[in-house]
Order: structure tokens, then sequence, then C-alpha cells
């Protein structure tokens, strides 16, 4: 597994995370994305690059144009990945549960 | 079904907490985290040593089926109130987790029901995001060995 470039690498940065949050309202053109920071725009394009490799964003071409949206089903991936952490102290607890349910000191 | 267990991970932060309600007094849900027998039934772990007093340490070890050493725990218990509160450090030897500070604490909401809250403080942000992340990327690797497993029973199929 590459982890250099997954999804909560992706999400570290503040930039991009700003940049997912632009997107996720409209597509917008990496021009029209740009004009939103004043960071250097190569400097958003590797940005763009980074989010686009770990497929958080999309691209679909319009006329001249290119418009990057966001994937919603990565951006799920993101919100989930708690989960098997809360999955794995809940079977935790459900089995301590269950045993002490069963636990009867009389008989020890 | 109702999400019992409670995770609390704000985004930043070097903490969580770990909230769970159960059907049990609060004397036995402490029990279970004070009696080596016990923990070692829910835990899915074995209990090399297990001290619960104040200034006690302990330590666990995990197998897997086969009895293979997959991990190591250990820790010092540095406050430790019967029915109400244990507080204690936690180690996974030879990981790059770091030392983690938990405070376990229990409470009764009637005579046959007890809430646990467990706060758990890391080194740092990066690390405890790594141990959230650890049973996520755990499913995924496990999703990739059997997908290899999958590939190696087809016709001219390459398990390597």
């Amino acid at each position: 597994m590459n982890l250099r470039r997954d999804v909560f690498q992706a999400i570290a940065d503040p930039t991009r995370r700003a940049i997912l949050l632009l997107v996720a309202a409209q597509s917008m053109t990496a021009g029209a994305i740009a004009s939103n920071f004043d960071t250097a725009r190569p400097t958003i394009s590797k940005h763009l690059q980074v989010l686009m490799q770990c497929e958080l964003l999309g691209q679909k071409q319009s006329g001249r144009e290119i418009y990057y949206h966001l994937n919603p089903k990565k951006m799920r991936e993101i919100s989930d990945f708690i989960e098997p952490f809360r999955k794995m102290w809940d079977d935790r607890f459900n089995k301590l549960q269950s045993t002490m349910k069963k636990y009867n000191p009389t008989s020890r | 079904m109702e999400q019992k267990t409670k995770i609390n991970a704000e985004d930043g932060k070097q903490e969580l907490e770990i909230t769970r309600e159960f059907e049990l007094p609060v004397e036995l849900l402490f029990k279970a985290h004070a009696e080596p027998e016990i923990v070692e039934q829910w835990m899915g772990t074995k209990v090399l040593k297990l001290e619960s007093k104040k200034h006690g340490s302990y330590q666990f070890r995990t197998t897997d089926a086969q009895g293979n050493v997959l991990f190591q725990s250990n820790g010092v218990i540095h406050e430790f109130i019967p029915n109400r509160k244990i507080t204690r450090t936690f180690e996974m030897e030879n990981t790059p987790f770091g030392v983690q500070l938990e405070v376990y604490e229990f409470e009764k909401l009637t005579d046959n029901t007890s809430k646990l809250n467990m706060h758990v403080i890391y080194e740092s942000v990066q690390q405890r995001d790594q141990v959230l992340k650890m049973p996520f990327a755990k499913g995924i690797n496990m999703a990739h060995d059997r997908l290899q497993e999958i590939v190696s029973y087809l016709p001219n199929g390459h398990a390597d």
C-alpha cells in the first residue's frame, strides 16, 4: 500500500482542505480555484495534482476548459475512517458485557 | 442497530474520548477492568501481569490463532479508585505510537446500568491519528491479502 499518497496525507494540508471545500460547492477550473488563494498558481496546481492522484478530485472537460469536481465516494471513505476503530472497541465492550452478565462471584 | 460505543476525536487534537453505556452494575464494569482473568476474556489478550493498585503496573501479550506474538503492551497505574476511576499509561511495545495516557471514569447510572468514559491523550496529533487509522489500514491490508489469495487460485494465476 502506498501511504505517501493516501487520502489522509491529502487532507492533512490546510490549502488542500480549502480546495476541497471550494469545489464541494461547484466544479471549478484551476484558474478559478487559484484565484481564491494568495498562493502562486504552480503551487495550487501541485495541490490539485495530489488531490487528483488520491482520487478526491475528478476532472471534466467542458469546451476548452477543464473543471475539477469533488469525488463524493472517496470523501465518504475519509468520513468513515474512524468506523473500524469504533467497531473494534464496540466489539470489545460487547464481549465485556456478555462476559460480566455470565459472571457469578459465588461460584468462584 | 444503534451505535453503543461512541468515539469523539476532534480534528487537530491529540486526544480522544470513548464512551459506552453498559447493562451492568458499575461494580461489575469496574471488576472487568481490574481482575486479570476477566480482562483476558474480553480483551482477547494474555495478561502477563496486572497489579490493580496505585503505582502498580501491567503487561499484556496478544497472539494470533497460531500462538505467534502479535504485540505486547504495558503501562503503569497512577490512580486506582474502586468503582470510580483508573488512570494509567499504555504503550504498545516496539511501535512508533509512543506512550498514551488513559483516564477511565466509571459512572453508576442505575443499579443495573453504568457508563464508561475513556479519555486518551497521545504524545502528538500525528500519533493519535496513526492509532485511529490502524484498524482502518489493517482492513485495507486484509482486503488486499484476500485479493491476492483469490488471484493465486485463478488459472494461470501468480501469487507472487
